[in-house]
């Protein structure tokens, strides 16, 4: 009696862990078709500053376009792909089954619905105006909305079912992450605060909380939970992640005004955002610094985990990428960088060099283990090397031609010598792209490896812990 | 239970009283700025051209906000809040690839200009890197009545046919001819780095923004062709031959080439519409540059021109472009 009890419980394990896995594979899966689909519409943007008459018919023009890039980025890629890690860090962490696999399905389908429709009316011309990251049109946005409630519904749920009395900090970032984007949605949807200046003050605090209160409290959930799990080591302090949690809250919501400095929002607005934007590195430093102390005497095991590679790239992209907003929201910077390209090498330092490959380093950290099946070291180096290359040529381009462009204005040239100065960066950043979006379609086949291919195909992501007999976390 | 309600409770809370603070109250008191002075309400067709730059994400390379620093001079006077009184969406933008709109409709206030602009950018601006919105506009065997063609440049032009506006390209250009900033006398704004200077380049009282030290004017031929790059070459082209059936050419221009430079100093200062040039009638309005450009600037365009593409003419000094502009229109 007692032995068939036991049995049946081996039994629900397994298809627990099977409806698990199948809901992480999907949104993965789905997450990387969206990832292509953008930054296949970003190359040629990429492609259309060399050639402004190529494609230049209705449904292709730049202007179109380029919210569609943005938005699949944001709302497909990283969006999709955050949720799926966040929901098998949360029943991995609890120990237990998720709260409920349907809620999990329907999210995922609110969420492709959103992104599908979302892209298609912005192609054509159908938008709420060109307001960045909320151009969707309104019943579009609530979709997303839909599945951001239905996605911390289902968080919520999975952690009150946990079996420890602890909630590991993972969990803080996930959950608070989609209850905070649940603010950011509604205050962006709502139209009654949203005329002329007022419709401005709203387009700073979205603008900038849609990726400091969404992407980066996932991002970070992943880092708290990936690193000790490839490491086999408890994370250095948390103490500190939970510090960094409250700073991160306390400070970011701040300082989305720094996006309309020397615009007529009132004075005072835009200092106060440029205050926290310094602040702001009470929580990046710190949070950083947890990282990469966890990692400290392990660096030469980087050589043999290429997940741990991804992981540490997006930490240092973290690092990088906040420091140098904090530094560009400086008045005297924005004076030479606002309105140039440098902003644009900002951005996918921050969304690249930071989220997406936090995101890569999640996937192949924890999919395997998810699967039982990896995707092979060449395809991890041969994504690895491509993306950070290609990224690393992006971005150097594009903060020198922003600075050179910032300095042609600032001399007074005619703007349109700004316009020629940018070429050669241009082709630059077209290289990086063309790199970047090479080591998309190999993501692509790593992913299909992980979740179709052949069991065991190469090591397990998670490396034993080290020869000073630490024990596991 | 407890522990969860007290992370996930606490921090939703926490955040929902910073949002309401710092975007939602300001926005609702934003929301109620009023016009500032001479700031009208779009009509229905300038309103319809709105959506169309909207739809076409044009904001995501034109700014229409005037900062108040001294390198946005060149786009009018800084954005003050009663400017966005009646823009919604906004469109103030976050990017420069290509120049910045809020005045647009006064400094390139010529429609044809616009339209062979939209129609190839490269018609008229030889190194802009804009798409062409060419899906604007329809070719057609013969311009039906009621509709003008387009004087579209050899070289740009269709091979057979001639090109005239869509609605839709109609109404957008009503949109951008729309553009234009009002003045506000006395409009004094904090300064470039934080502090409560007067910043405003063109608001201040008396015409000329700027003097000359006298008798210290020397020309320099490359400031004369930056500032001819900068304020002429869109409709008169870097060559002087200006566009053929739209805007007139600098080139052998009598009025350019002439010993006695007051037209050419006044043209310059005033503008002009519906000149006759070499017996050709241009209907296309040429703006103004008397407000943002001073003496000596306008001397040194006027020399650039005066010596430039085979002219030979007396240079002249910013005194006797004081003297014109002192004449008024």
């Amino acid at each position: 009696m007692q032995a068939s009890a036991a049995a049946s419980r081996a039994i629900g394990q397994v298809e627990d862990d099977r409806a698990l896995t199948a809901v992480f594979t999907a949104y993965v899966t789905t997450a990387t078709i969206w990832l292509v689909i953008a930054t296949a519409v970003g190359l040629l943007l990429a492609f259309k500053f060399g050639a402004p008459d190529f494609w230049a018919a209705k449904y292709l023009t730049f202007g179109r376009l380029r919210p569609i890039h943005t938005n699949a980025t944001f709302y497909g890629w990283a969006s999709i792909g955050l949720v799926g890690v966040a929901y098998y860090i949360a029943a991995r962490s609890c120990g237990t089954r998720l709260y409920s696999t349907r809620l999990a399905w329907l999210g995922l389908a609110l969420f492709n619905l959103a992104a599908i429709a979302g892209t298609i009316a912005l192609d054509l011309g159908c938008n709420d105006g060109d307001l960045e990251y909320r151009e969707w049109p309104w019943p579009i946005r609530l979709i997303f909305l839909a599945a951001l409630l239905v996605t911390g519904w289902n968080l919520i749920g999975t952690v009150l079912r946990r079996s420890s009395e602890d909630i590991y900090l993972s969990n803080w970032y996930t959950i608070a992450g989609v209850l905070w984007t649940c603010v950011i949605a509604t205050v962006g949807v709502l139209p009654w605060y949203q005329h002329g200046l007022g419709q401005v003050a709203i387009s700073g605090f979205y603008m900038h909380n849609a990726v400091g209160m969404w992407f980066t409290p996932l991002a970070l959930g992943t880092f708290y939970y990936a690193i000790p799990k490839i490491l086999s080591r408890p994370i250095y302090s948390y103490a500190l992640g939970v510090f960094a949690f409250w700073t991160n809250l306390l400070f970011y919501p701040l300082l989305g005004a720094h996006h309309f400095l020397f615009s007529p929002l009132p004075w005072w607005l835009q200092t106060t955002a440029i205050v926290f934007s310094v602040a702001m590195l009470v929580p990046v430093w710190g949070g950083s610094a947890n990282y990469l102390l966890t990692m400290r005497g392990r660096y030469r095991d980087m050589i043999h985990s290429y997940p741990l590679m991804f992981i540490f790239v997006g930490v240092i992209g973290y690092l990088f990428g906040s420091t140098q907003g904090t530094v560009e929201a400086f008045r005297s910077m924005q004076a030479i960088w606002h309105f140039t390209n440098f902003t644009v090498g900002h951005s996918h330092l921050t969304m690249y060099g930071f989220v997406t490959f936090a995101l890569w380093g999640g996937i192949y950290a924890l999919l395997p283990l998810a699967t039982g099946k990896t995707a092979g070291r060449i395809g991890l180096a041969a994504h690895f090397w491509m993306a950070l290359v290609g990224s690393f040529i992006y971005v150097i381009s594009l903060s020198i031609g922003g600075t050179v462009q910032g300095l042609d204005w600032l001399h007074g040239l005619p703007f349109i010598q700004s316009v020629v100065d940018m070429q050669p960066y241009y082709v630059w950043r077209g290289v990086g792209g063309m790199l970047m979006f090479g080591s998309h379609l190999v993501f692509a086949w790593n992913v299909w490896r992980m979740t179709s291919g052949q069991p065991g195909n190469a090591a397990s992501p998670v490396l034993d812990a080290d020869a000073t007999g630490e024990v596991a976390a | 239970m407890k522990k969860l309600l007290l992370i996930a409770g606490g921090a939703l809370g926490i955040y929902i009283v910073i949002v309401l603070l710092v975007a939602v109250l300001p926005a609702i008191d934003l929301s109620g700025t009023p016009a500032g002075p001479g700031v009208e309400p779009l009509t229905a067709l300038q309103a319809e051209g709105r959506t169309v730059f909207v739809a076409n994400g044009c904001s995501y390379c034109h700014t229409q906000q005037v900062r108040p620093l001294d390198e946005d001079k060149v786009f009018g006077r800084p954005s003050a809040p009663g400017d966005f009184a009646y823009q919604t969406p906004e469109l103030l933008g976050s990017e420069r690839t290509g120049p910045d709109l809020a005045n647009v409709g006064a400094s390139k206030p010529s429609d044809v200009w616009q339209y062979i602009h939209l129609f190839d950018p490269r018609a008229v601006v030889p190194e802009s890197i804009m798409p062409n919105f060419r899906f604007l506009f329809r070719v057609v065997d013969k311009v039906p009545p009621g509709e003008t063609a387009v004087p579209i440049p050899e070289g740009f032009a269709p091979t057979t046919g001639k090109v005239i506006p869509t609605p839709q390209a109609r109404a957008l250009v009503a949109y951008l001819l729309s553009l234009k900033q009002t003045p506000i006398p006395g409009y004094t704004m904090n300064g470039s780095m934080g502090g409560a200077t007067n910043a405003a380049p063109m608001a201040k009282a008396g015409p000329a923004p700027a003097t000359a030290p006298a008798g210290a004017y020397q020309y320099v031929a490359s400031k004369g062709e930056a500032l001819f790059t900068a304020n002429c070459s869109a409709c008169h082209q870097a060559t002087g031959t200006g566009i053929p059936g739209a805007f007139p050419p600098l080139k052998g221009n009598a009025a350019v080439d002439d010993e006695d430079p007051t037209l050419h100093i006044h043209t310059v200062l005033q503008g002009a519409h519906g000149v006759i040039i070499g017996g050709v009638k241009y209907d296309s309005a040429m703006p103004p540059f008397a407000g943002q450009l001073s003496d000596a600037d306008i001397a040194d365009i006027v020399n650039y021109e005066r010596s430039s593409w085979g002219n030979h003419a007396k240079p002249v000094t910013p005194a006797e472009v004081a003297v014109v502009r002192a004449k008024g229109q």
